[in-house]
């Protein structure tokens, strides 16, 4: 009940972790020593050789290297790297294609009349440019001051809506916190409620 | 198991009655975790059940993900967890040609652990059919594979084929690759 309490530790044992660290790949996400087996082994080696420069050099020295290929028969070792061979393939091929999705994905940002002279902001599209729409939403909740939320859409997609017309300031925040969406991928859009109804 | 990738269903609380009692199954199944149990499950925390395909039921505590359970099956630690507390669990090993095999999903056979490269262990630590081991790789650290095995050791080793694994969590397969942030 009163929040923080040194009660809960009991004497002798320690409260500190036993847990292991372990460090993990910030390409691949394995650990770095399996690496080798997955189709983005190069990008993983200039991952490591930067954050981790210790383990790299233990991992891809000559002599790890050669202790690796040691291991197999030659004709596995054939096998194998025919197979790393396509995974590295595969894996440059989707990264293509993802990078010429994200350079055709759109974002929509449009201002919706909700009542008269009261409008909400909807966002949409951003999840395609690999964005976390309940992180944006948040941060666009604290910029703007405002009510902001993810919303499901008719077609049973997801999209931010943000309360006011906050359609311009929007656009300027993600073209600049977000640069690697390109601007000409930013519509700002009115709908505009038809004439007679409501 | 989780050979595609996977999307995470909703997420609930586990019932602090029913909290207690995996602790407890915890316990039973790894002793060697026993030690650790109150930094993986602290007493005043909440775990988090998310509902996975297949019937699947993953418990998560603070979004890390800690044991997975496939309908009444043992609870089966995620690979993290068993980086964290490799010593906790009995562990074969396989040899270095097996590795990729694995990593893709690939049932684990026999050969990959009575080769040279492999390793079993002696007759009085044997593990037996339906243990829950982990998987290590010849020449790497960190282990690459958790779940239940088909076979017990000594059959592998009297026999040297057939099924040792299959279903296991892998190294970048659709749990490991989950998010839960
Ligand atoms: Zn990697």
């Amino acid at each position: 009940m009163s929040g923080e309490t040194a009660t809960d530790n009991v004497p002798g044992v320690s409260s500190e972790s036993q847990a292991r660290n372990v460090i993990y790949c910030g390409v691949c996400t394995l650990p770095p020593e399996y690496c080798e087996f997955g189709g983005t082994v190069k990008k993983c080696e200039e991952w490591l050789e930067k954050y981790h420069p210790d383990m790299h050099e233990k991992l891809y020295s000559d002599d790890a290297l050669n202790a690796n290929l040691s291991a197999l028969s030659v004709d596995a070792q054939k096998r194998a790297q025919k197979d790393a061979a396509k995974k590295e393939a595969k894996a440059a091929l989707n990264e293509q294609r993802e990078s010429e999705r994200k350079a055709a994905a759109k974002v929509l940002i449009k201002r919706v009349e909700r009542n008269k002279r009261k409008y909400v902001t909807v966002v949409s599209g951003l999840e395609e440019h690999g964005l976390d729409l309940k992180k944006i939403a948040k941060e666009l909740g604290k910029k703007f001051a405002t009510g902001s939320s993810v919303t499901k859409t008719a077609s049973g997609g997801e999209e931010i809506t943000v309360q006011g017309d906050v359609s311009d300031d929007v656009y300027d925040w993600l073209t600049e916190r977000y640069e690697d969406i390109p601007e000409d991928n930013i519509d700002c859009i009115e709908d505009k409620k038809k004439k007679g109804a409501g | 198991m989780f050979k595609k990738d996977l999307t995470p269903g909703a997420k609930s609380k586990v019932k602090s009655s029913v909290q207690r009692a995996i602790r407890t199954k915890v316990v039973e199944t790894y002793p060697k975790l026993a030690p650790y149990i109150d930094e993986i499950i602290p007493k005043k925390s909440q775990l988090d059940l998310v509902k996975l395909p297949d019937r699947v039921s993953l418990y998560i505590h603070d979004s890390t993900p800690l044991f997975w359970q496939h309908m009444d099956d043992p609870l089966i630690p995620h690979l993290k967890l068993v980086h964290a507390f490799p010593q906790a669990f009995p562990r074969l090993r396989i040899d270095r040609g097996a590795i990729r095999f694995v990593l893709s999903g690939a049932t684990l056979m026999a050969p990959g652990l009575t080769s040279k490269g492999g390793r079993l262990p002696d007759k009085e630590d044997e593990c037996k059919e339906g243990d829950v081991v982990a998987i290590e790789a010849e020449g790497k650290e960190e282990i690459c594979m958790v779940g239940q095995l088909k076979m017990g050791t000594e059959q592998m080793k009297g026999k040297g084929k057939g099924v040792v694994m299959d279903g296991g969590h892998y190294l970048g397969d659709g749990l490991w690759k989950m998010n839960f942030d």
